[in-house]
């Protein structure tokens, strides 16, 4: 009794003495949401240690009065968010702002991976939500990141789709697919990533390389895909997506369930099976361009505060056709390709998927863990494991008719680990060590020369960022990252090949053995990396932002770019890599700005990259053996510089109708060579006119007019031939570009309640309304067919 | 303490790695793999018999074709019996692939194209369906001239098209296994 008096009196005593302290000081601030910025309305803001509490307004505002100097231990929570535990050192009147991971009550939100904040002001990142990226249920990850300004794609036909950011692509952009680098064999143009579109919920484009969490050499930019989220309490729901379409006469089907506890522990498992036949373009079948896709999913773990794992697990299996009359024998062949309006097979629609065909075969597992400590941050461990297998089959006969021409087993590990010191909401640091190690096998038994030998490759990255709230108007980013790459590869190499490379005045030390006809080398390369980035970004009032960003990157090259050699049948070019070629070293300068008022919103994106020893691969005349002779595509280095410029437009007309633009350029300069880089995307507005109306079940639709304009700037790769059959020598013309094409997009869809907790998503997608025929300077098979026509797509969603 | 069993972690990784086996890779035995050529011209009722040969031993790597004789020579107005042969020479002995078209012979077609009008060329052999394989065939030479003579070995040539089984191979479409030219002299 006596000690609580005491206590009492204490108390009473310290509070005379705090009142004497003059405590006039007011403490005031915002609460939104991490994710998107929008004000979180009923936060409690409780001040621990002087047991002071207030809740947050309609606009995320609070204010505490009455405070004295000194320490405050800040607590803020809401019913459904991370709670934050904040100190601050008080010395006069403040305002501050704070983000909650704000998970709304129904189905988002709340993120399960751990680690992957982009929270950053200062990149140049955009982001795709679930009900944009529900609309491309059936399609590619690559289809869907066209939403964005500035990223294009580089396609083999529909199917195959891989994303361009800023002209840059394959090795230059990291896929993260829910915390794990994709490891799928990216390097090469006709490798889609191996991902299905519907395991993300949510998916981050950034530009550049300054993320250098992920990697110091995604001097295009980085992808990240994260999935569902997880509901802190007792629930079951899930999805399905059902789409039926004409040109393909095909159909997705996607489903998922999630199951939560209020403890925390949850399970989630998705699939998706897809299955098209030929497609069509205006006029004719693509013969052999079916897709028969199947992937699944399962996620289970613990979400707490403090601590938490996951557990994670995909598989996915595509079998893709790729257009009969793009085969070719030698030259001939292309010429006749080249010069013939339509593909030279043309066959009845059909579902069968026949040579030429690649069937890959990607499995991920990854395991984290995380835990918080009070006052000092979040430390994350990782391990990942991922297997790549991939067929690609070629036209063949005889008894090798059903053997692949390609057989390629990639396995990969990594583990990663990463300390986020987040106790300062104004000052966070993060630093990460990662391991990797990376097993290439190529099977010998196809009967082909192997195009990418095998290899092992070792990783070690070690990275620090930082991030700076100077004041509410002004944030900082700095990272430095350190990146060792080692190559192990075993490969045979003709003799002849050897020494038309020049590889025996410089290489010979490599050789290890003698087969006959060729060299067994064993190239051990070593590259030694660092990465920089650094960024600003300054709020000049309510409506107008800028940030400025700078990123040094390195990029060891991949092994196709080192060794490939030989004859690629399904390409009927000999690719030849090289094995002097050193890494590429990005310079790249970005300015955004942002203006947004209730009814406009505007972002412009500039960059300049600049790039030592870039790396390109390019027609470089041809070759003669006994089957005739073959174009030959070399690997080379130059000096390259990148601009481009992306605009991103949004008016609001009234209630009901919207309308937007985005438009991008950007143009590449090969300045060794005093010319135009290839393969650099050619300028694209998309003009979009959009009507919604709630009352009428949420009514939405859009109207899009998509404009590319031909690339009129492209190297002149052209080289002249001699056709034996004919007596003739032609011009072989792989340089010109296609036209410019317009096309345009319809979407409509409306939601209704089918129960108390079910609803149900009609959407109509018509794309190619006036089934314009077209062909796209970025599809490879341009040379042999048309683009895709007219599509019409009914897509039934059901939430419960 | 975390610090350093995480680095115990890797450290057993990375042992892991590196205890992996290190055999050294095998070399692919190249299919339908061919490296050589010959045709041999023999004249219908005596004289020099003429043979014709390309030689390609590093297949698809950057040494061209070997052409022998760089430039023959035929006498005009002849009739010549030919016969063709196809191998694979970096085997030791060099194997006949001739005998495996022969084998499969409704998948295989040789086409002769000849620039100048410097001869015709004509079927002697047939496949199980009636159709022209060209192992064997007669060459008939006209007036002085020169030019080139072309031979192709396409496999599964759509033998039933217009104009496939008279020797044209315009529509034959299929794949090119050999196809070698030759500069000729008639005289």
């Amino acid at each position: 009794m006596t000690k609580k008096i005491f206590f009492c009196v204490l108390v009473c005593f310290l509070s005379l003495a705090n009142y004497a302290q003059k405590c006039v000081y007011t403490f005031k601030g915002t609460v939104t949401d991490y994710h998107d910025g929008t004000p979180i309305f009923g936060a409690a803001i409780l001040i621990k240690n002087l047991n002071k509490y207030t809740t947050s307004d309609f606009e995320g505002k609070f204010k505490i009065t009455n405070l004295c100097k000194g320490e405050l231990t800040l607590i803020i929570s809401h019913i459904s968010c991370e709670t934050k535990e904040v100190s601050i050192d008080l010395k006069d009147n403040l305002s501050k702002d704070f983000f909650l991971e704000h998970h709304i009550e129904s189905l988002n939100e709340i993120n399960v991976t751990a680690g992957l904040n982009v929270k950053s002001k200062t990149l140049q990142t955009s982001v795709l939500k679930v009900d944009k990226i529900d609309t491309y249920s059936n399609l590619n990850l690559g289809d869907a990141l066209k939403e964005i300004a500035g990223v294009s794609s580089i396609n083999t036909g529909s199917t195959i789709v891989k994303p361009i950011i800023n002209g840059l692509h394959s090795s230059r952009v990291i896929v993260m697919a829910n915390g794990v680098r994709l490891q799928d064999q990216e390097w090469g143009i006709e490798h889609a990533p191996n991902i299905d579109i519907n395991t993300a919920e949510k998916i981050t484009v950034v530009k550049g390389a300054n993320s250098l969490e992920f990697g110091g050499d995604a001097i295009g930019g980085v992808i990240i895909t994260e999935p569902s989220k997880v509901i802190l309490k007792d629930s079951l729901y899930g999805k399905t997506i059902v789409s039926g379409q004409t040109n393909g006469r095909g159909f997705s089907f996607h489903s998922s369930i999630s199951k939560s506890t209020k403890k925390g522990w949850y399970v989630n498992a998705k699939s998706t099976l897809k299955r098209f036949g030929d497609f069509e373009t205006p006029d004719y079948v693509l013969t052999n361009t079916g897709l028969n896709s199947k992937a699944f999913s399962i996620q289970t773990g613990l979400k707490k505060f403090e601590s938490g794992f996951n557990l994670y697990y995909t598989y996915i299996h595509n079998e893709i056709g790729i257009l009969r009359a793009s085969h070719l024998g030698n030259i001939e062949d292309l010429v006749n390709a080249i010069n013939t309006p339509k593909p030279l097979v043309i066959n009845d629609f059909s579902y069968e998927i026949n040579a030429p065909r690649q069937d890959i075969t990607h499995q991920l597992v990854k395991a984290d863990y995380y835990k918080r400590f009070k006052k000092l941050g979040k430390l994350t461990i990782q391990y990942d494991f991922q297997d790549n297998q991939r067929f690609e089959f070629d036209v063949r006969i005889g008894d090798d008719r059903n053997k692949p021409a390609i057989d390629l087993n990639l396995t990969s590990h990594s583990i990663k680990t990463s300390f986020e010191f987040d106790a300062k909401s104004d000052q966070t640091y993060k630093v990460g060590v990662l391991g990797a190690y990376q097993n290439n096998f190529a099977n010998p038994n196809t009967g082909v020369r192997r195009l990418i030998p095998d290899f092992n490759k070792y990783d070690v990255g070690i990275f620090t960022i930082g991030n700076f709230v100077l004041n509410d108007k002004t944030t900082v980013d700095v990272g430095l990252r350190y990146d060792y790459n080692s190559f192990n590869a075993k490969k045979f190499y003709l003799k002849s090949r050897w020494n038309e490379r020049n590889y025996d005045a410089e290489f010979n030390d490599l050789i290890i053995g003698d087969f006959n006809t060729q060299w067994l080398v064993n190239p051990k390369f070593d590259y030694h990396n660092v990465s920089t980035s650094a960024g600003i970004s300054y709020q000049l009032n309510e409506e107008n932002a800028v940030l400025f960003n700078y990123a040094l990157s390195n990029r060891a090259p991949n092994p196709s770019e080192l060794f490939s050699d030989g004859l690629h049948h399904s390409a009927a070019r000999i690719e030849l890599g090289d094995l002097r070629i050193q890494q590429e070293t990005s310079n790249r300068f970005a300015t955004s700005y942002n203006f947004k008022n209730d009814n406009t919103a505007v972002l412009v994106e500039l960059f300049f990259n600049h790039i030592n020893n870039f790396i390109y691969i390019e027609p470089n005349g041809t070759e003669q053996t006994i089957r005739g002779a073959f174009p030959v595509w070399a690997y080379k280095k130059t000096t390259a510089n990148l601009f481009g410029i992306d605009v991103s437009f949004e008016q609001q007309i009234n209630n009901q109708f919207l309308f937007n633009n985005k438009s991008s350029f950007i143009r590449g300069k090969d300045l060794d060579n005093n010319r135009d880089l290839i393969d650099i995307p050619a300028a694209r507005t998309v003009n979009e006119i959009s009507f919604k109306k709630e009352k009428w079940h949420h009514f939405n639709a859009n109207l899009a007019s998509e404009f590319v304009f031909k690339q009129n700037l492209f190297p002149n790769n052209n080289f002249e031939t001699y056709i034996p059959t004919t007596d003739t020598n032609v011009l072989v013309d792989v340089s010109s570009t296609p036209e410019s094409y317009h096309l345009l997009n319809f979407n409509a869809d409306a939601t209704f309640k089918l129960s108390k907790k079910t609803k149900l998503t009609i959407g109509i997608n018509v794309t190619n309304i006036m089934n314009t025929n077209y062909r796209e300077y970025l599809n490879r098979l341009r040379y042999f067919a048309d683009d895709l026509g007219r599509n019409y797509v009914l897509q039934l969603k059901f939430n419960y | 303490m975390k610090t350093i069993k995480n680095l115990a972690i890797i450290a057993v990784f990375v042992s892991t790695f590196i205890a992996c086996s290190n055999d050294d890779p095998d070399p692919v035995v190249e299919q339908e793999l061919i490296t050589t050529i010959t045709a041999t011209l023999t004249p219908n009722g005596g004289g020099t018999v003429v043979i014709l040969k390309s030689v390609d031993l590093d297949g698809d790597g950057p040494n061209p074709p070997v052409i022998n004789p760089t430039n023959a020579v035929l006498a005009a107005n002849t009739t010549y019996n030919g016969v063709l042969k196809v191998e694979n020479e970096t085997e030791d002995p060099a194997e006949d692939v001739t005998l495996e078209v022969l084998d499969l012979d409704e998948e295989h077609q040789f086409f002769f194209t000849a620039t100048n009008n410097i001869a015709t060329v004509t079927y002697d052999d047939m496949d199980g369906d009636g159709n022209p394989i060209g192992v064997e065939f007669t060459l008939v030479t006209t007036a002085a001239s020169s030019g080139n003579l072309t031979i192709t070995l396409r496999h599964e040539p759509m033998k039933s098209a217009t104009g496939v089984s008279e020797g044209d191979i315009t529509n034959a479409g299929g794949e090119t296994d050999v196809q070698a030219t030759f500069a000729i002299t008639v005289q």
